[in-house]
């Protein structure tokens, strides 16, 4: 972030029609399919998006949404009933503990913030396949973690866009 | 760390309860799905509503296949056009003989009064993706229960077998390929004609052939296709082929890999196969259990009683 110099910026209130956009476009990017191996290693964009709301914008969103989006998912992936749902809760409730100290870092420290975050939901997800029976699938379960947290910076920057104040409105 | 809010602020129920309440909630959800499977209606009415956006949302990568095959040059057309012109002749002179050899093989049958063969109806369903979910090695095909699929129909593609329907939804159902990790096929060496049952090992292109002896006569490269003992997957279609086989005095087993037959990654169109059932009821299952105790009074004077309708 080009202006932590200078202060937080101070940014228009978000309208809900605004975040709920953003879930859906989010959602659809973790309905859009690609070919391969990407669909496997492809980061969780609407994990990501959630964070950002809870960390910059707290007291927005709620539990309900979150877990409500994970039981989509969970129908959308074909994966157990309440298994992003339940993975959703655990990421709202470190969202929400760490979101006042979150912000008060640089970029870099935030990425590993959410990196922790997005990690923990994974091993929540994990942890339950693996009491179904399922086998450890080998570190590389882990690597949408990593992409989610490198791709933290850009995320940042295109969900702000729209709320950042308008400079001709307050030139005139 | 939160501190706590001053009393005069009304705040609702604290971040802990909150959490507390919704993986509740979940782990609920997860035990009836997972232990007792009471979730299905909800999960269907839920997928009502997401398989048309899941539509909307892989039709981007639908188009960019589409402008690929805009694309397309007209020598590597030609090339196709006449490999499937080769094709189709070669298929000609084996469906000729074919329809003699069946007949043959009808007379044949009802001479030796064993149970004729049933015939298969197909269902066309293309591949509309694959789920987001490390664990398994699925595909979500575009026909459902509205297309008279149900639950453990055999799917195939033009080469093989890639699996079998496991769930199915209104209009799109859910297909477990032979490479995951539960899955289990029951084949027969085309050559020598030895049974056995590959295993999924949860990656893409192999298969396993277990609880095969050290001496079993197999080979590289054999065909292995279904043997249709399972009553689930016909038999005779292509299942894998042999591609290692590591034979240890040591161990009772050889340790065999296969390759699949059908194309199991690659997207497209494929076939739900619906067999009607052929085989007989399975000795310990509560229908045959009914039907044993029922003609057993038949003898006495008075009318059997009707078995409780209660019981299945």
């Amino acid at each position: 972030m080009a202006d932590r110099s200078e202060g937080p910026e101070i940014l228009r209130p978000a309208r809900w029609t605004y975040i709920a956009l953003t879930l859906l476009v989010a959602v659809g990017a973790n309905l859009l399919a690609l070919p391969g191996i990407a669909q496997v290693l492809r980061p969780d964009l609407l994990a990501l998006t959630f964070i950002y709301w809870v960390v910059y914008h707290p007291r927005r969103l709620g539990f309900l949404p979150a877990w409500a989006l994970g039981l989509i998912m969970d129908v959308a992936n074909g994966s157990l009933f309440g298994e992003h749902a339940l993975a959703y809760a655990v990421l709202m409730y470190l969202s929400i503990l760490l979101h006042r100290r979150i912000v008060m870092f640089s970029m870099i420290q935030q990425m590993l913030h959410v990196l922790a975050i997005l990690a923990a939901s994974q091993a929540v997800m994990l942890l339950v396949r693996m009491v179904d029976g399922a086998d450890f699938p080998g570190v590389s379960y882990f690597v949408p973690s990593l992409l989610g947290a490198l791709l933290w910076p850009a995320l940042f920057a295109l969900i702000r866009m729209p709320l950042r104040p308008r400079l001709s409105a307050d030139g005139a | 760390m939160e501190y706590s809010p001053p009393p005069f602020f009304k705040r609702g129920p604290g971040l802990l309860t909150r959490f507390g309440f919704f993986a509740l909630i979940s782990i609920a959800l997860l035990v009836a799905d997972a232990r007792f499977g009471y979730m299905d209606a909800a999960r269907n009415t839920l997928a009502a509503v997401v398989t048309p956006f899941q539509r909307l949302f892989a039709m981007p990568a639908d188009g960019v296949a589409r402008v690929g095959e805009f694309f397309v040059t007209q020598a590597s057309l030609r090339r196709e056009n006449d490999r499937l012109k080769r094709d189709a002749l070669n298929n000609a002179a084996a469906l000729q003989t074919q329809q003699a050899l069946a007949a043959e093989n009808d007379n044949l049958r009802q001479l030796l009064a064993m149970q004729q063969r049933l015939a298969r109806t197909t269902v066309p369903a293309e591949i509309l993706h694959a789920p987001r979910d490390p664990f398994s090695r699925r595909v979500v095909v575009d026909r459902g229960s509205q297309h008279e699929v149900r639950p453990g129909l055999a799917v195939i593609d033009r080469l093989g077998v890639i699996g079998q329907v496991t769930r199915v939804f209104p209009f799109a159902s859910e297909v477990t390929l032979i490479t995951d990790k539960e899955q289990a096929v029951p084949i027969q060496v085309l050559r020598s004609g030895v049974r056995g049952v590959t295993f999924g090992i949860g990656y893409d292109g192999m298969l396993e052939l277990r609880f095969m002896p050290v001496n079993a006569d197999i080979q590289n490269g054999d065909l292995l296709v279904t043997s249709g003992i399972d009553g689930t997957y016909p038999a005779g279609l292509p299942v894998a082929v042999v591609s290692n086989i590591e034979r240890n005095a040591a161990y009772a087993f050889a340790r065999i890999t296969c390759t699949p037959a059908a194309g199991i990654s690659s997207y497209g169109q494929v076939l739900i196969v619906n067999t009607a059932e052929t085989h007989p009821d399975n000795p310990l299952s509560p229908q045959s259990e009914a039907k044993r105790a029922a003609p057993a009074p038949a003898p006495s004077p008075t009318p059997a009683p009707e078995p409780a309708p209660g019981r299945r």
